[in-house]
């Protein structure tokens, strides 16, 4: 799905990212992870053109991101971030729908694809012609999550999408999502700092330090033959949380 | 969204062309002080009763006047010869009527044959004083060496005045002080000074029965009151001209004192004062029905509303791009603003007096003002509010695939609004209370009865326009405050 080559993103004070090479397999979900600053959000703005690599490239379904090209891939990619980014002037079903009404989509296909992604998401259709401030974090979540989705895109990128909600919410959407990921059977590049909501949801993850990619790789991989001591001290140091989740799983 | 500048827009420039004037007519300008403003009102009268529409605009200072009969703002206005050779063309020494008239010509400029009057420099005393030392012309003054004389500062300084005079009549008196014109009249009453310089046509020589000593020796300047006018009226309107022409000589000194006396002192309308000497002296009928309060007030309504709604109309059109502008590209719009805040710190009256050459005078130069300084608070809020909306916001609008005009229109432009509206309100009120300085170049409005109102001391006259203006503000930012309520949804209201 995205190819990453020799990438490089520098800033006047310090390099955010050193020659990643990455590729990130269609169909599956994959996470990025590490310590706070290692570039994993750089990372995915990069993939969806928000930045652009100082040097190296970037490959969306073997086609190179440049500016020419920007706007027609991106509506073959979801976006969500941490604290929603709804438009605070528009209603729900407005903010989900804008770019399929500005695509000229039909009035009804408009409401049968809103309605669909509103059951799929859970979201009561009660909210649906309120504002963003009049609707809870998860709520909003979800209501981001409808916008990502609405033109159906080959992929999904997310960062933290989960990282501003309070534990109990933050548990059930979680479970929601990975089921919606199952239905859809999406690319999904998810950025966590979470090591348990990694294995939580991950295929694959690719570890990150200091702009530079460590290992990527299934958790066993990860746990069993760390790529250096830094991934095997990552995994063991939040290795009570796994071991919880291992308790709670059958 | 769109509606809504749309409609504000839309609103500005019909208030603005609804109000706008568009009869053919003949533009009389007159200066800022009583007596030109009544000569002014003869004129208009005479010419009207010739059968042409007329426009007399009032309250100019020398220069915008004269600048406005060469470019063709105004067709005529009453002028003094010595202000003509001394002031506006002193560079060319003028000596004589008719050299006078040659540079006048040049110009395309005719002026009538002298009205009659002569407002020069004069010396006066209280009549009884006078006669009592038995001094009618300035010469008769060196019998009395012991005489205490109070004279304004620009006598005292001035070329042609106490030290020349002095000089030419060979003065002995040493009790000379400056001090203020006013104080004078009453030094003079009170006796605390025997003689002071005066206007000759002054409303207060009546008033405190001055005896105004002849200028035996042909000291002072001649300040004849004439006419100047456009040279084209002779082809395209003879009969102004002609009723010009009628009032060569028609008004003496003692007649021009008198009519000054009863505009200042007695408060008389200017427009009465000037039909009382056409009827005694043409035997016309020119009495125009005093206009009613409720008349002037929608009069100059309408005035200063076309001066606001045009300005800011254009102000909302171009002040809302150069934001967008301004917060798309920083190094552009570091100058944007630069350039606007400069702008707005030269002082409103300098801005008036600036748009003359360009546009001459009347409504024009008034509104491109008023553009000009209703800029800022639009471009800035228009700036704020752009850069004010979060970076999450901005780039979940990049990164739906949206082109950027369309994040403008439907995301950016709209969360700015608040900014935009509120940045347009504080325009439209600082626009509305500056607009009153327009009247100071012709352009009407609540501006004119102010001015009249500080030219003749009459506070009813001030209020009149003060008042009005004021409403006006507040009524615009409830409008404001409305159009918030009605098109910005709760949830964006904080």
């Amino acid at each position: 799905m995205f190819d990453l080559r020799h990438v490089w993103k520098r800033y006047e004070t310090a390099d955010a990212l050193r020659d990643v090479n990455l590729s990130i397999p269609e169909g599956e979900t994959t996470i990025l992870i590490g310590p706070s600053g290692c570039g994993k959000s750089t990372l995915l703005r990069l993939l969806i053109g928000l930045i652009e690599p100082s040097e190296g490239e970037v490959i969306f379904e073997g086609e190179r991101l440049q500016p020419g090209a920007l706007i027609e891939m991106r509506r073959r990619m979801g976006y969500v971030i941490q604290d929603g980014g709804l438009f605070p002037h528009l209603t729900a079903r407005e903010n989900a729908t804008l770019m399929a009404h500005y695509l000229g989509w039909s009035g009804d296909r408009v409401n049968d694809r809103l309605h669909e992604l509103a059951e799929l998401t859970h979201f009561p259709a009660s909210g649906l012609d309120r504002h963003p401030a009049h609707l809870s974090g998860g709520q909003q979540q979800r209501v981001s999550l409808m916008r990502a989705l609405m033109l159906d895109p080959r992929v999904l990128l997310m960062d933290e999408p989960l990282g501003a909600l309070d534990p109990m919410i933050r548990a059930e959407l979680q479970e929601e999502l990975r089921d919606i990921f199952r239905t859809l059977k999406k690319t999904v590049v998810m950025v966590t700092h979470d090591l348990a909501e990694a294995a939580f949801f991950g295929h694959s993850i690719v570890l990150m330090r200091q702009g530079g990619v460590l290992q990527q790789g299934s958790l066993h991989e990860l746990f069993h033959n760390p790529a250096d001591e830094f991934v095997n001290r990552f995994i063991k140091a939040q290795r009570s949380h796994l071991d919880a989740l291992k308790e709670d799983s059958p | 969204m769109r509606r809504a500048v749309t409609l504000l827009f839309a609103l500005f420039l019909l208030a603005g062309l609804l109000t706008a004037a568009s009869a053919q007519t003949i533009h009389v300008g007159s200066k800022n002080f009583t007596e030109s403003v009544i000569l002014g009102d003869i004129a208009s009268q005479l010419i009207r009763d010739a059968g042409f529409q007329v426009d007399h605009r009032k309250g100019f200072g020398t220069r915008f006047l004269w600048n406005g009969l060469e470019q063709g703002d105004i067709d005529l206005y009453p002028e003094y010869t010595g202000t003509l050779t001394h002031e506006i063309l002193s560079q060319q020494k003028i000596q004589t009527d008719d050299e006078l008239r040659a540079a006048l010509r040049e110009r395309g400029l005719r002026m009538t044959k002298p009205l009659g009057f002569n407002n020069t420099y004069a010396l006066a005393m209280r009549e009884r004083r006078a006669s009592e030392l038995g001094v009618k012309t300035i010469s008769d003054l060196r019998a009395h060496p012991d005489l205490a004389f109070g004279f304004s500062n620009e006598f005292m300084d001035r070329a042609d005045g106490w030290p020349a005079l002095k000089q030419r009549y060979n003065l002995p008196q040493t009790n000379v002080n400056g001090l203020e014109h006013d104080l004078a009249y009453r030094g003079l009453e009170g006796g605390s000074i025997d003689l002071a310089d005066v206007y000759a046509t002054d409303a207060e020589i009546e008033y405190y029965h001055l005896h105004v000593l002849e200028d035996d020796l042909g000291h002072f300047p001649e300040y004849k009151a004439v006419f100047l006018y456009r040279e084209e009226l002779r082809q395209s309107a003879p009969a102004v001209v002609e009723r010009l022409d009628r009032l060569a000589g028609a008004i003496s000194d003692d007649a021009m004192r008198s009519m000054n006396a009863q505009a200042k002192i007695e408060q008389i309308p200017d427009g009465q004062v000037a039909s009382e000497f056409i009827r005694r002296e043409f035997n016309l009928d020119t009495q125009t029905a005093q206009r009613t309060l409720w008349e002037r007030f929608v009069y100059n309504t309408m005035r200063h509303l076309y001066l606001v709604g045009v300005s800011m109309a254009g102000a909302i059109l171009i002040a809302i791009p150069l934001g967008v502008a301004a917060a798309k590209s920083r190094g552009f719009g570091q100058a944007i603003l630069g350039v606007v805040s400069v702008i707005q710190t030269i002082p409103s009256l300098a801005i008036f007096v600036f748009m003359i050459p360009l546009l001459g005078i009347g409504a024009k130069p008034a509104i491109a003002a008023l553009f000009f300084y209703s800029l800022l608070p639009i471009v800035r809020n228009t700036y704020a509010g752009l850069c004010g909306i979060p970076v999450s916001i901005r780039e979940s609008a990049e990164a739906m695939g949206l082109p950027a005009f369309a994040r403008l229109r439907l995301i950016e432009l709209p969360l700015a609004f608040r900014s935009i509206l509120a940045g347009v309100k504080t325009s439209v009120v600082i626009n509305i209370g500056t607009a009153t300085l327009g009247a100071l170049i012709g352009a009407g409005g609540y501006g004119q009865p102010i001015l009249t109102g500080i030219r003749l001391d009459n506070m009813g006259l001030i209020m009149e326009g003060a008042v009005p203006a004021a409403i006006m503000a507040l009524a615009a930012q409830g409008l404001f405050e409305l159009i918030e309520r009605w098109l910005i949804p709760h949830a964006l209201r904080s």
